[in-house]
C-alpha cells in the first residue's frame, strides 16, 4: 500500500484516444465450429496421420478398379501357384526366395516367371496375385462399411429424432424396441436375416446396420431430448415451422458432431464384422472377395505360406487402427472437454 | 429392497418378452423356408404321409404348431437336428456348451485382470513413455480383429516357437492361446477405461484430501483411486460379453474347439435349421442374463445408482 501511495501522476500515461474504438474488436479471426474442430484435429498427430492413411488406402482401393477388378483378380495361373512376395530390388524376405527342407531357391525362376514380373504380395494357391486381391478386397470391405454407415445414418438418426422429439408413450415404446434389439447378440440377428436374404454386398451391409443402428438412435435421442427444450427450438415452433423442418434444419446441424463421430466408429466395426462373417464363410459370396475372405484363405495356408495371411492381416489391421484413431481424434476435436 | 425386486421382475418380464419375440421370428422363418421334409415323398401313400405328419405335429393348424413350438422352446426343447440324425438339439448344445463357457469366462477374467493392471499402471505414470506405450497397446488391442490376432499367435507361438499347441481342446495348455486371442479386446477396452477413470478420480477433491492427510502414494492409488474407478467398469461387462460371444464363434473355428460357436457355424453352413434356432435362442438368453446380472451388481456396489429408477 505504501508504494501505491507514493505513485505520482507522472507514473500514469493517458491512453490514446483511438484506443477506445479498437478495444472491442477481436484480434484473432473468428473460426466456425468446423474450422475449430479441424484445427484441433490437425494438432492431434496420431489422428491426422490416420486421416491420411485412410484417405490413401481408400484412394488406392477405389482408383485401381481397372487394375484390380473381378476379372483380373480371378485370373488363375497354375504355373504360378504360391509364389512368395517379390518386389523390384533385392530386399531380403521380399525377393521371391523360398525355403523348403532347409534349401533356399528362387521360386520365380523355378516357376519360369518372366524376368521383370513381380507379385508384390505373392500369389495364392490358384496363382492369383494377392496384391490385386487385397486391393479388390479392401474396396469391397469399404463398400460394405459405407453402405452400413449410410443405413445407420438415415435410419438411426431419424429413429432417434422421432423418439426424442415425440417423447411420452411413443418414446417409451421406441426405446423398449431399441432395448430388445440390442439385447440380442448381433451375430444372431445377422444369421436370421441371412437365412431369408441371399448373401451379397447389400444384404450384408443391411445385416450389419440392423444391429448397429441402436447406438446411433440412442445417442441422437439423448441429444434431442436436451435440445428440444432450448429457446431456438421453441422459437421455431412458435413461428409454425413443421416438425420435420425443425428436425432437419435445427436439430441435426446441432448434433452433427455426435453423428459424425458415431459414424466414424461404425465404419471400423462394420469392416470388422464383415470380415468376421466372411471369415466363417457366411459373408461375401465366393466370386467376390473381401479382406475377411482373404484372411480366411490365408489362414488355411499359413503353415506353409505365411505371407498369404500376413499381407491381408497387415492391411486389415492398419485400416482398423487408422479408423479407430481417427474416430478418437474426431471425438476429441469436436468436444475438447472429453480429452484426458 | 422392494424397489429392487420390482426392478428385477420387470427386467425378467422384458427378457421373457424378447425371448418370445425371437422364438416367434425363428418359427415363422422356418415356416417360410422353401421345401419341407416330405417334399420328396411322392411315393408315400396318403396314410403314410398322415402318420408321419402326425408324428411331427405337422397335421395341426399353424397356430397350434406355433404355440407348441413356443412352449417347447421355452423349455429348451428345440426338436431334432437335421445334420446329426435324431439327436435332440438341446443335447447337442448341452454337450458343447462347456468349452465355450470356459473359454468365454477365461477370456473375460484375463481381459479384465490385465486390463485393470495395465490401465492403472498407465494412469499412475501418466504422460510418460510407459503411458504412451500402454496406450499404443490399447489401440492395437481394440483395433486388430481377434481372428487376425489368433492366426498370428498360432503361427508365431504355436508353429514357429512351438511353445503351445496350435489347436485342439485337451487340457489347460490348449486354452491359453485362444484365451489370449479372445481376451485382447476386453483387455484393451478395460485398460483404456480404467486409465481415463483413474486420471479423472485423481483430480477429485477426496484424493486431494487423502494426500493432505499424509497417506502414502500407494495407499492413495490402491485404496482410493483404483477402488472407485472399478465400479463403472461393471457397465463394460455387458458390451464385452456381446463381443466375446461373436468373437468366440471365430476363435472356436480357428482353434478347433468343440464349443457351440463352432457348431453354430457348421449348422449355418449346412442349413440345420433346428440347431440354428436353438443356438440363437441360447445365445440371446445368455446375453440377456449377463446384462441383467451386471445391472444388478452395479446397483448393489454403487449406492448412487437407484435401480428402481
Amino acid at each position: 500500500m505504501a508504494e501505491l501511495n507514493q505513485a505520482t501522476p507522472a507514473d500514469f500515461t493517458l491512453l490514446p484516444n483511438d484506443r477506445k474504438r479498437n478495444n472491442e474488436t477481436i484480434e484473432k479471426p473468428s473460426l466456425s465450429f468446423m474450422q475449430d474442430a479441424w484445427r484441433r484435429l490437425k494438432k492431434n498427430k496420431g489422428a491426422f496421420i490416420s486421416l491420411w492413411i485412410v484417405v490413401i488406402i481408400a484412394l488406392a482401393a477405389f482408383l485401381t478398379v481397372p487394375y484390380a477388378n473381378p476379372t483380373t483378380t480371378s485370373k488363375q495361373d497354375v504355373n504360378q501357384q504360391n509364389l512368395p512376395a517379390k518386389v523390384p530390388g533385392n530386399i531380403p524376405g521380399l525377393n521371391g526366395m523360398q525355403k523348403v527342407d532347409g534349401q533356399r531357391f528362387d521360386a520365380y525362376k523355378k516357376a519360369h516367371v518372366k524376368q521383370g514380373e513381380y507379385h508384390v504380395f505373392g500369389t495364392d494357391q490358384f496363382g492369383r496375385d494377392i496384391f490385386k486381391r487385397v486391393l479388390y478386397g479392401t474396396r469391397i470391405s469399404l463398400e460394405v462399411a459405407l453402405i452400413a454407415a449410410m443405413i445407420d445414418l438415415v435410419f438411426g438418426v431419424s429413429y432417434g429424432l422421432i423418439s426424442g422429439w415425440k417423447g411420452g408413450r411413443v418414446d417409451m415404446i421406441m426405446q423398449r424396441i431399441v432395448e430388445i434389439v440390442s439385447s440380442v447378440p448381433n451375430l444372431v440377428i445377422f444369421v436370421l436375416l441371412i437365412l431369408i436374404l441371399k448373401p451379397g454386398l447389400f444384404s450384408i451391409a443391411l445385416g450389419i446396420s440392423l444391429t448397429s443402428w441402436t447406438s446411433m438412435a440412442r445417442l441422437v435421442r439423448a441429444e434431442v431430448l436436451s435440445l428440444k427444450e432450448q429457446d431456438f427450438v421453441s422459437a421455431a415452433r412458435t413461428l409454425g415451422t413443421s416438425p420435420v423442418k425443425i428436425g432437419l434444419r435445427h436439430l441435426v446441424p446441432n448434433i452433427s458432431s455426435t453423428i459424425i463421430v458415431q459414424l466414424m466408429f461404425t465404419i471400423p466395426s462394420a469392416i470388422f464384422f464383415e470380415a468376421l462373417l466372411s471369415f466363417i464363410g457366411i459373408g461375401i459370396p465366393v466370386p467376390m472377395a473381401s479382406l475377411g475372405t482373404l484372411l480366411n484363405d490365408g489362414q488355411a495356408a499359413f503353415q506353409f505360406y505365411p505371407y498369404q495371411l500376413v499381407f491381408p492381416a497387415i492391411v486389415m489391421s492398419v485400416l482398423m487402427i487408422a479408423f479407430n484413431l481417427l474416430a478418437d481424434g474426431l471425438r476429441d476435436a469436436f468436444d475438447p472437454r472429453t480429452r484426458d | 429392497m422392494s424397489g429392487m425386486i420390482k426392478y428385477v421382475l420387470k427386467r425378467l418380464g422384458i427378457i421373457l418378452l424378447t425371448l418370445i419375440i425371437i422364438i416367434s421370428i425363428t418359427f415363422f422363418l422356418m415356416k417360410l423356408m422353401p421345401g419341407s421334409p416330405l417334399a420328396n415323398a411322392a411315393r408315400l401313400s396318403d396314410t403314410q404321409r398322415q402318420v408321419i405328419e402326425a408324428q411331427y405335429g405337422l397335421d395341426k393348424p399353424l397356430i397350434v404348431q406355433y404355440w407348441n413350438y413356443v412352449v417347447n422352446a421355452l423349455q429348451f426343447n428345440f426338436g431334432n437336428s437335421f445334420q446329426f440324425q435324431n439327436q435332440p438339439v438341446s443335447t447337442l448344445i448341452a454337450q458343447r456348451i462347456g468349452p465355450s463357457a470356459q473359454l468365454g469366462i477365461q477370456a473375460l477374467v484375463f481381459g479384465i485382470v490385465f486390463g485393470i493392471g495395465l490401465g492403472a499402471a498407465a494412469a499412475v505414470r501418466r504422460n510418460t513413455a510407459a503411458d504412451t506405450g500402454l496406450s499404443i497397446i490399447a489401440v492395437l488391442g481394440v483395433s486388430i480383429p481377434s481372428f487376425v490376432f489368433a492366426a498370428l499367435l498360432q503361427y508365431y507361438v504355436g508353429l514357429k516357437l512351438n511353445w503351445l499347441p496350435i489347436a485342439g481342446w485337451e487340457g489347460f495348455k490348449f486354452t491359453i492361446l485362444p484365451t489370449i486371442a479372445l481376451g485382447m479386446q476386453p483387455m484393451a477396452t478395460a485398460a483404456r477405461f480404467i486409465r481415463t477413470e483413474m486420471v479423472d478420480v485423481m483430480g477429485s477433491d477426496y484424493i486431494e484430501l487423502a494426500r493432505a492427510k499424509g497417506l502414502s502414494g500407494s495407499d492413495i492409488v490402491w485404496k482410493h483411486t483404483l477402488r472407485n474407478s472399478l465400479i463403472p467398469l461393471v457397465t463394460l461387462i455387458g458390451p464385452m460379453a456381446v463381443n466375446l460371444m461373436t468373437g468366440s464363434v471365430v476363435i472356436e473355428k480357428i482353434f478347433a474347439i468343440p464349443g457351440i460357436g463352432g457348431q453354430f457355424v457348421s449348422s449355418i453352413l449346412t442349413n440345420d435349421y433346428p440347431l440354428i434356432m436353438g443356438t440363437t435362442i441360447v445365445y440371446s438368453m445368455m446375453l440377456m442374463v449377463v446384462l441383467l446380472i451386471t445391472d444388478i451388481v452395479y446397483g448393489l456396489i454403487d449406492p448412487r445408482i437407484r435401480l428402481s429408477n
